[in-house]
């Protein structure tokens, strides 16, 4: 990853993790990333830790946004980060959000789990997608803009 | 008759000269007549003795008054890829490489060390394709391997097609090192789409600027207009205008040219590949509509061990009965020489067996492939590459296909097979020949006059008869 001056524009990488085919959430997700200026990679569902990596590697992306629908996300989570520094990207900003895990958890402790994973940030369902992108605006130190 | 106004097409191949004589009046080929390439001393020597032979099939006096050539001989174009990741930008630069009609004899990938720089000083390749990165991605990368190859002590041609933003960048290392780049635009603008098209344009446009006199042809253009492309560029255009047609000349509709070789076998597939089944999952490139695969390990003469192997344990052909000890000694004399054709009924017989696993092979490695994965809902589909299994039309050309008395029966080995459902080949097409064995001609011909070129395809690729074939 380049250093980026304040006002380029910031290359995130979508998509669902796993054998995980729910596409609805991810869709929104891009659509309000692309619409609060950020160059969005969308890698749709069923992606693999390794099209992950690739994608970034190309795309010299920022960050990567992973979703998780179905309850499987802990495990197909695991070892994503070490796979990043393994390609040279350990660094990458790594973002996570869906539901995560299956049944009522308290979230504080999934939260603590994936961070514990080598995520940067993850997110609870129903969260508000504006509050993530200012957070990742934040994270990245991209441009503001009103959305 | 003889004084008719004919039309020369050319092919310097590897192993044979071969020229076609269309009446383009008539819409008929005249003659096809063949002599040996002449590449180490002169090309001209081998032009001039298929010319004789020519001139003995159509009478003196006729006049050729459009004559074009494409050339595999000298080793064909000879070109390494480099990329960042393998199975993305590296397999775009190629794919673009294939579509051109080049023999790619390296491929490499992220930043080369110094020992993939020594390996491709090796290679001593014709042309350098030079990616890396979407546009906005990734630049470090190209700008690395630019100064790696400026370093090289290589006078090959380089051709720049890698993220935009550092495309002029990655030139101008390459200038200041003494080379020869030209930019195009990139193989991979955006992560997972292909645009190889440019590509193709600039590598012929090379191809006729530098190569063929690098590879000691250019005699050859005192008597020819232009050696225009690589010979499988040819066979590609043949196939594309064959599919498409042209303005005023409707064409056939997807189909794949499986071209099978003494030393390779070609997989042309002018299809847009997309999923039959609704509700499948796509991954991987979206690979380029007419896209053209090599396989150069599959051939019926100087790979013939290769094939033998793939063969595996599945007995020599049984019609006719054939001992091991005769099948093996017909595979040592094909193999001593690549110009040998059969002789006899069995050494027919396990050409076709040959040429049949070959074209298997080939075209298992060209289409998609499909996977089936197990969710709660059921089973789910993830097609990667091309799904080719609704294309109806698959058209044989190479000597040991169009010539054999088992054409059909070679090219039914190259279709869909329940016990492999997982490779995506198509499933029912009607099966022709290139019957002629003149498609080349007809890629160049489409150059003068797209509309005859596709109106001669459409009558000399001829529907196959079921059963054995027939020979001749
Ligand atoms: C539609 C649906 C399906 C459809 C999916 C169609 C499709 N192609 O998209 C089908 C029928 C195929 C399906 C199948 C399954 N489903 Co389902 N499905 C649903 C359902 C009803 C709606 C999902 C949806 O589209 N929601 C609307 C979108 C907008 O919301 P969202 O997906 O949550 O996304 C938002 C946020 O999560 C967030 N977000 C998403 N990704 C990310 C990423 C980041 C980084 C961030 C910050 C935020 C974020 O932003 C989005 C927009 O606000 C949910 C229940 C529900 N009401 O959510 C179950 C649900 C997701 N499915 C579930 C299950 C278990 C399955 C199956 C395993 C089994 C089954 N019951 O059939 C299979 C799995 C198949 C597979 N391999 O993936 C469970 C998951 C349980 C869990 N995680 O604990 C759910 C929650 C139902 C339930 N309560 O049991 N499903």
């Amino acid at each position: 990853m380049r250093a980026r001056r304040g006002t380029e524009t910031r290359t995130v990488v979508t998509g669902v993790i796993g054998a995980d085919c729910h596409i609805v959430g991810n869709r929104i997700l891009q659509m309000a990333l692309e619409e609060a200026g950020f160059k969005v990679v969308p890698l749709g569902i069923m992606v693999a830790q390794e099209e992950f990596v690739k994608a970034a590697i190309e795309t010299d992306a920022d960050a990567v946004l992973v979703s998780s629908l179905y309850g499987q996300g802990e495990l197909d989570c695991q070892g994503l980060r070490d796979k990043f520094e393994e390609a040279g990207l350990g660094r990458i900003h790594l973002v996570v959000g869906g539901n995560l895990v299956v049944g009522k958890q308290e979230w504080a402790e999934v939260e603590r789990r994936f961070l514990a994973m080598g995520f940067d940030r993850a997110y609870p369902p129903g969260i508000d997608l504006r509050r993530v992108i200012e957070d990742l605006r934040r994270d990245l130190g991209a441009p503001a803009r009103d959305g | 008759m003889g004084d008719r106004e004919l039309w020369l097409f050319i092919d310097f191949g590897s192993t044979f000269t071969k020229v076609v004589a269309i009446d383009p009046a008539t819409e008929t080929i005249r003659a096809r007549v063949q002599a040996p390439t002449t590449v180490s001393t002169d090309i001209t020597e081998g032009l001039g003795a298929a010319l004789r032979l020519l001139e003995r099939e159509v009478g003196a006096g006729a006049t050729y008054a459009r004559k074009l050539a494409c050339s595999s001989a000298a080793g064909g174009l000879r070109m390494v890829t480099v990329g960042l990741v393998p199975d993305l930008t590296s397999e775009a630069a190629r794919l673009a490489a294939l579509g051109a009609g080049a023999k790619v004899v390296g491929t490499f990938s992220y930043k080369l060390p110094a020992s993939d720089l020594a390996r491709i000083k090796d290679l001593s390749p014709d042309l350098i394709l030079l990616a890396g990165g979407t546009d906005g991605g990734n630049e470090e990368v190209i700008l690395q391997n630019a100064r790696g190859l400026a370093a090289l002590d290589l006078a090959a041609p380089l051709i720049v097609a890698g993220n935009r933003v550092v495309a002029d960048e990655a030139a101008a290392i390459l200038r200041a090192g003494g080379k020869e780049p030209v930019v195009a635009d990139n193989v991979m603008p955006e992560f997972g789409r292909l645009s190889v098209e440019p590509v193709r344009e600039r590598i012929r446009e090379i191809f006729i600027t530098h190569i063929v006199k690098a590879k000691g042809l250019q005699a050859a253009e005192r008597f020819v207009e232009g050696i225009l492309m690589p010979t499988p560029n040819a066979v590609l255009n043949a196939a594309v205008l064959l599919a498409d047609g042209c303005p005023g000349e409707p064409g056939l509709g997807e189909l794949v040219v499986l071209d099978v070789g003494g030393a390779t076998t070609d997989v042309h597939s002018v299809a847009r590949g997309a999923p039959t089944d609704a509700g499948a999952v796509v991954k991987g490139l979206h690979e380029p509509y007419a896209k053209r695969t090599v396989e150069g390990d599959l051939g019926v003469r100087s790979n013939l061990w290769n094939v033998v192997e793939a063969m595996g344990a599945q007995a020599p052909p049984a019609d006719p009965e054939i001992s091991p000890h005769a099948f093996r000694a017909i595979l040592e004399r094909f193999a001593r020489d690549v110009t040998t054709t059969p002789e006899s009924a069995e050494e027919a017989a396990v050409d076709a067996a040959l040429a049949g696993i070959a074209a298997g092979q080939a075209m298992r490695r060209h289409a998609g492939s499909l996977e089936v994965f197990y969710s709660p809902q059921g089973p789910l589909s993830v097609i990667r590459g091309k799904d080719l299994r609704g294309v109806k039309l698959v058209v044989g050309t190479g000597g040991p296909l169009v010539f054999s008395p088992f054409r059909s029966r070679i090219l039914r080995e190259a279709l869909f097979a329940p016990a492999d459902r997982a490779s995506l080949r198509p499933v029912d097409p009607r099966l022709c020949v290139d019957s002629e064995y003149t498609m080349f001609a007809f890629g160049l011909l489409g150059e003068l006059d797209s509309k005859l070129a596709v109106r001669m395809l459409k009558r000399y690729c001829r529907p196959m008869d079921e059963g054995t074939g027939n020979g001749r």
